[in-house]
C-alpha cells in the first residue's frame, strides 16, 4: 500500500492503495465515481475511458502509481451541470439503449473533438473503434457526436 | 371507449405500502439521491405523496410518480410501461418521474425480461392501473363539487367541471382520491384519443446515463460492504476436488475464502437454475482490486466428473436431464452433428407425402447450415449484491427473472418468499443472459457465511467462461420442384448440441403441399439457454437464405417467391397448426420491397432480402453492400415491422437498429468453441464482436400502421437481419454464406 494524492476533476484526492491498482478501480472502489466502467479489464472495450490531461486512456490498464500530477478527468467532471455538447447531443438522439457503455463512448469522443473537432464519418468511426457498444448503438453515437461537432 | 373490468384489488394497496417513501435502492446511502428516481427533468419534488395504487402515487403539487414493474435492460421498458400508465391517466409527461418498481407479484404482474412480452403482456395492466387511477380522481372531485362524476373531465392531469366552470389539479384531490375505493369497472381511451402512446419520448434514465450517475448494479455500494469473487471450473465436464488457499489469505485485504454449494442435494432447479458448476471457491475481501489480483493465487485441483441425471421442474413438468462425462471440443461437436444429421430424425410435422415428392422430383436442392455457441457477453458483467441475515435476504442489481429467482433463492436460504427483497438495477445488457440467476445464489451463499454484505462481481473472463451460451446448431434443408420449376416439397432437419433451434409449424410449413420436419440434438455438458430469439436467431439464417437458393433456382425473384408462398399459407394453407398470420407476414415484406425500391432500384447493388416471424411480430429487412468477400461494407439495412402499436416511435427504432447490429456482428464473428471442455475464448481481444467501423452506414426502420395491441419487440427484428445479409453477401461474391461466422475471425489465422 501507498499514499498517492490525484487530481480528479478539479478536485484533490488521497487514496491508499496498492501501486499496481488500476485507476478504474480507484475510481469506483475508493473515490465513489461509478461512471467510469468495467468491461473487459484489457483495454479492449472503452467502456473505462478516463482523459488524462485531455488525453483519452483506458483507466483499466493505467495503474495508479503511473498518473503522478497529471489531471484526471471522468464522465462525472466532464462538464459542471451535464451539458457537455456531446452529452447533450446524446440526450438529442436518445443515444442509450443499456447505457453501459456510453460513459466510455461519450469520453472517448470528447477527445476526439478535443483533437480534431470537425472529424469526418471515417474519422470518428476509427477513432471510436475501439469503444463496443454490444447493444448496436453506433449509427446513433456517429449521429451524436456529428451533431455535437456543429453545435 | 372500451369498459373493462378492473383486476386491481384491495390487495394492491395494503402490499403497496411497500413501495411509500420513494422506497428503491433505500440501501444505496450516499448514492440514494441519484438513483431512485428519474427526477431530473427539472420538476419540483412534492412534500407529499399520495398513492392512488400501485402503479402510482401523486403529489399535491400534481406531479406523479409511476412505477415501471418490469427490469430494464436497454429495451427501454423504464420509459415506455410508465407511458401507457401515463396515457390512461391522463396526465402531462413533463410532470412524470418513473420509478423502477422492485420485485413485488401481489401488484405486478410478470416482471421478467423476456419473450419480447414486457409492453405486450402488460399491456391491459397498465393501462387499467392509469384508468382507474384516473377514474378515482374524478370521483375525489365529484364529491368534492358535489357533482355527477359523469360530468366531469380531464385534460393533462386538470379535472373539469365544465358547467360550473371548476377545475382542479390532480395534485389537489390526490389526498381525497386516495382514500377511495377501487373502481369495479373502468373506461379506456379510445386509441385514436392517445397523446403519449405513439410519440417519442426520450429515455427516463438518459440525463445519469450521460452524466454518469449510479445505475447499474455494479454500481451499487452499502456501507461495510465486502467484494466477493468466484472460481468455476476451468471447463465444462470439471468439479471441484480441493483448493488450498494458504496463499490467498496472505494476500492485502483478503477476509476470506471458502467453498459454496448452490443447491441443496434434494433440491429440484428450475429452468432458471444453472447446474453446470454448482461447487465454487469464493474468494471475499475489502476491494475489488485486491480480490481479483489474489484469485491468481488460489491453488485448486479440478476433477473430471461422471455422467448423472439431473431433475429438472421445466416449463411442461418435470424433465429428467441426462448430463453426460466428458471434456468436450468443438471438432468432436462437428463431427457429431454431421453424423447426425444423416440419420433420420424425430418427425415433428409432415404434411401429404413428402417422401413419394422428393422421389419423383426433377431437382432437390439440399443444403447445410451452422452456426457455433455464442456467449451473450453482456457489457455489465455479471454481478450481485447480498444482504442475507439470519431472518432475511436483501438482493439488489441486475436481473431479468426476478419472481423466479426468488424462488430459488428462499428454497436454498430456507427462508419464506416474503423475507427475500429483490431490487431491481438498470441493467448492462443481458440478451437473456441475465435469465439465469445463479449468481444471485453465489451472492447470497457469500453473505450468509461473511455475515456481512456483499457485492460479487464476475470479471469478463468469468462471464464468457462460465457461459449460458447460445447452442451450436445445424440444419438441413432441401427442396423439391419439378419440371415446371414450381415448389413441390419441403423438408428440414434440424440439430444442434444439445438442443436444436426448430419450429415445425412455422413458414414455410403452411404454405407447401408436403412438408417435413424432423429434429435430433445430441447431449453434452455445456450449459446452454435462451439467447436473444432462441431458435430463432438460426432459423432464419438458415431458412431465408435457403429460400434465396431456391428462388434462384425457380428462376423467380425472391421477393415474389415469398409473396407467392404466402398467398398460397393465406387462401388455402397446407395443416391447421400454422403458427403466423400470412398477411401480416406479407405485409412487412410488401413494405421493406416498396420502401427499398426493390423493383425500380435494385440494378447495380449488392442486396439481400430475408423476413421473419417470432414472439408475435413480423419483421423484413433488406441489406444493400459494397466491397469484397474479405472486407464487406455494409451500406444500408432496410426494416419493415409489424408489432402492432408502436408505444415509444423513436425509442423502438432505436432497438431495432441495435438489434440490426446485433444481427450482423453476431453473424459476421460471433463464435466460441472448446477445446477439452475449455472456452477456447475468454475475454474480448478472443471473442469477437462487432465495433464502429463495421457496423452499417445507415439503418432505415419502417412500421406498419395498425391498431393491433403491441406485440414483442427486443427479439424480432434480431434474426432477420442475418438472412438479408447471407443473401447480400452472395450477390457481392457469389458465394454462398451457410456457416456462421460468415466472416472468419481475425484472431485466427
Ligand atoms: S474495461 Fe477498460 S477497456 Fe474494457
Ligand atoms: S448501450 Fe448497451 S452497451 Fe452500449
Amino acid at each position: 500500500m501507498a499514499i498517492f494524492k490525484l487530481k480528479v476533476n478539479r478536485k484533490e484526492y488521497q487514496v491508499d492503495v496498492d501501486p499496481s491498482t488500476p485507476m478504474l478501480w480507484v475510481l469506483r472502489d475508493h473515490l465513489n465515481l461509478v461512471g467510469t466502467k468495467f468491461g473487459c479489464g484489457m483495454a479492449q472495450c472503452g467502456a473505462c475511458t478516463i482523459h488524462l490531461d485531455g488525453i483519452a486512456v483506458r483507466s483499466c490498464i493505467t495503474f495508479v502509481d503511473s498518473v503522478g500530477d497529471k489531471e484526471i478527468t471522468t464522465i462525472e467532471g466532464l462538464s459542471e451541470n451535464g451539458d457537455h455538447p456531446l452529452q447533450q447531443a446524446w440526450i438529442e438522439h436518445d443515444v442509450p439503449q443499456c447505457g453501459y457503455c456510453q460513459s466510455g463512448q461519450i469520453m472517448n469522443a470528447a477527445a476526439l473533438l478535443k483533437a480534431n473537432p470537425h472529424p469526418t464519418d471515417e474519422e470518428i468511426e476509427s477513432a471510436m473503434n475501439g469503444n463496443i457498444c454490444r447493444c448496436g448503438t453506433y449509427t446513433r453515437i456517429k449521429a451524436a457526436i456529428k451533431t455535437a461537432a456543429n453545435s | 371507449m372500451t369498459i373493462v373490468k378492473t383486476e386491481l384489488n384491495r390487495r394492491s394497496f395494503i402490499k403497496s405500502s411497500l413501495l411509500t417513501g420513494g422506497g428503491l435502492l433505500i440501501g444505496f446511502n450516499w448514492l440514494a439521491a441519484a438513483c431512485s428516481t428519474s427526477a431530473s427533468k427539472g420538476q419540483s419534488i412534492p412534500d407529499e405523496w399520495f398513492e392512488i395504487n400501485g402503479y402510482l402515487k401523486i403529489g399535491e403539487n400534481g406531479v406523479v410518480t409511476i412505477m415501471s414493474p418490469n427490469p430494464e435492460i436497454g429495451q427501454n421498458v423504464k420509459t415506455s410501461m410508465p407511458m401507457i400508465v401515463a396515457e390512461e391517466l391522463d396526465v402531462d409527461w413533463k410532470n412524470v418521474l418513473v420509478e423502477q418498481a422492485p420485485l413485488n407479484t401481489a401488484i405486478f404482474n410478470r416482471q421478467l425480461a423476456g419473450g419480447s412480452d414486457s409492453i405486450k403482456q402488460s399491456w391491459p395492466g397498465l393501462r387499467m392501473a392509469g384508468a382507474s387511477a384516473r377514474k378515482m380522481l374524478m370521483d375525489a372531485a365529484a364529491k368534492k363539487w358535489n357533482v355527477p362524476v359523469e360530468e366531469i373531465t380531464t385534460e393533462l392531469g386538470i379535472l373539469y367541471h365544465k358547467n360550473s366552470g371548476k377545475k382542479a389539479g390532480y395534485g389537489e384531490v390526490a389526498s381525497a382520491a386516495a382514500q377511495l375505493p377501487v373502481p369495479k369497472e373502468v373506461e379506456l381511451k379510445d386509441l385514436k384519443d392517445f397523446k403519449i402512446i405513439g410519440t417519442s419520448k426520450k429515455n427516463v434514465d438518459g440525463h445519469k446515463i450521460v452524466t454518469g450517475q449510479p445505475l447499474f448494479g455494479l454500481d451499487y455500494k452499502k456501507e461495510g460492504m465486502l467484494i466477493a469473487m468466484i472460481v468455476h471450473p476451468p471447463a465444462f465436464g470439471m468439479k471441484l476436488k480441493s483448493f488450498d488457499a494458504t496463499d490467498v489469505k496472505t494476500k492485502p485485504g483478503i477476509k476470506d475464502v471458502f467453498q459454496i454449494k448452490i443447491f441443496n442435494d434434494d433440491y429440484k432447479p428450475q429452468w432458471c437454475d444453472t447446474t453446470s458448476f454448482t461447487e465454487l471457491v469464493a474468494i471475499v475481501g475489502n476491494s475489488t482490486w485486491e480480490v481479483m489480483s489474489a484469485k491468481a493465487y488460489l491453488k485448486v485441483e479440478w476433477e473430471p466428473f461422471a455422467d448423472y441425471k439431473i431433475a429438472m421442474a421445466g416449463w411442461g413438468g418435470d424433465q429428467l436431464v441426462n448430463v453426460p462425462a466428458g471434456l468436450e471440443s468443438t471438432a468432436e461437436h462437428n463431427a457429431k452433428m454431421t453424423a447426425a444429421s444423416a440419420k433420420p430424425g424425430k418427425i415433428e410435422r409432415r404434411d401429404g407425402n413428402p417422401e413419394e415428392a422428393f422421389k419423383e422430383a426433377a431437382k432437390v436442392i439440399e443444403r447445410t447450415y451452422t452456426a457455433p455457441f455464442l456467449a451473450h457477453t453482456p457489457m455489465e458483467p455479471m454481478n450481485f449484491f447480498a444482504d442475507v441475515t439470519a431472518d432475511n435476504a436483501v438482493l439488489i442489481g441486475p436481473i431479468q427473472s426476478p419472481e423466479y429467482m426468488e424462488k430459488t433463492l428462499a428454497a436454498r436460504l430456507g427462508l419464506p418468499l416474503e423475507k427475500i427483497d429483490i431490487q431491481m438495477t438498470r441493467m448492462g445488457g443481458g440478451f437473456g443472459r441475465r435469465l439465469y440467476g445463479h449468481f444471485m445464489v453465489e451472492a447470497a451463499l457469500i453473505s450468509q457465511k461473511v455475515k456481512a454484505p456483499v457485492k460479487l462481481i464476475y470479471t469478463r473472463e468469468d462471464e464468457i467462461t462460465f457461459g449460458i451460451y447460445r447452442p451450436a446448431y445445424h440444419a438441413l434443408y432441401r427442396a423439391a420442384l419439378d419440371d415446371k420449376n414450381n415448389l413441390i416439397a419441403f423438408h428440414v432437419k434440424m440439430g444442434g448440441v444439445p438442443e436444436n433451434a426448430l419450429h415445425a409449424n412455422r413458414f414455410p410449413a403452411g404454405a407447401v403441399d408436403n412438408y417435413l420436419a424432423e429434429s435430433w440434438a445430441i447431449e453434452s455438458n455445456i450449459s446452454v439457454g435462451a439467447m436473444r430469439a432462441p431458435g430463432s436467431n438460426f432459423n432464419a439464417v438458415a431458412e431465408q437464405s435457403f429460400l434465396d437458393e431456391v428462388a434462384e433456382a425457380m428462376g423467380k425473384d425472391p421477393i415474389q417467391f415469398r409473396l407467392d408462398l404466402l398467398k398460397r399459407a393465406k387462401e388455402n394453407p397446407v395443416g391447421e397448426k400454422n403458427d403466423y398470420d400470412a398477411a401480416r407476414y406479407a405485409g412487412v415484406i410488401e413494405l421493406v420491397r416498396d420502401k427499398s425500391g426493390w423493383e425500380k432500384d435494385s440494378a447495380g447493388k449488392n442486396r439481400g432480402v430475408a423476413a421473419y416471424f417470432c414472439h408475435s411480430s413480423y419483421v423484413a429487412n433488406v441489406v444493400d453492400l459494397t466491397g469484397d468477400k474479405d472486407n464487406p461494407v455494409i451500406q444500408k439495412v432496410y426494416a419493415a415491422i409489424d408489432c402492432g402499436i408502436v408505444v415509444n416511435p423513436d425509442a423502438a427504432i432505436n432497438m431495432t437498429e441495435g438489434a440490426i447490429v446485433d444481427g450482423i456482428g453476431q453473424s459476421m464473428y460471433g463464435q466460441l468453441t472448446f477445446s477439452k471442455g475449455q472456452p477456447d475464448q475468454d475475454n474480448f481481444d478472443s471473442y469477437r464482436l462487432i465495433r464502429h467501423t463495421e457496423a452499417p452506414k445507415e439503418i432505415e426502420v419502417h412500421f406498419v400502421q395498425n391498431e393491433i395491441h403491441p406485440t414483442g419487440l427486443g427479439e424480432p427484428p434480431y434474426p432477420p437481419v442475418m438472412g438479408a445479409l447471407a443473401n447480400a453477401l452472395y450477390k457481392a461474391t457469389g458465394d454462398r454464406y451457410r456457416h456462421q461466422p460468415f466472416i472468419k475471425n481475425s484472431f485466427e489465422s
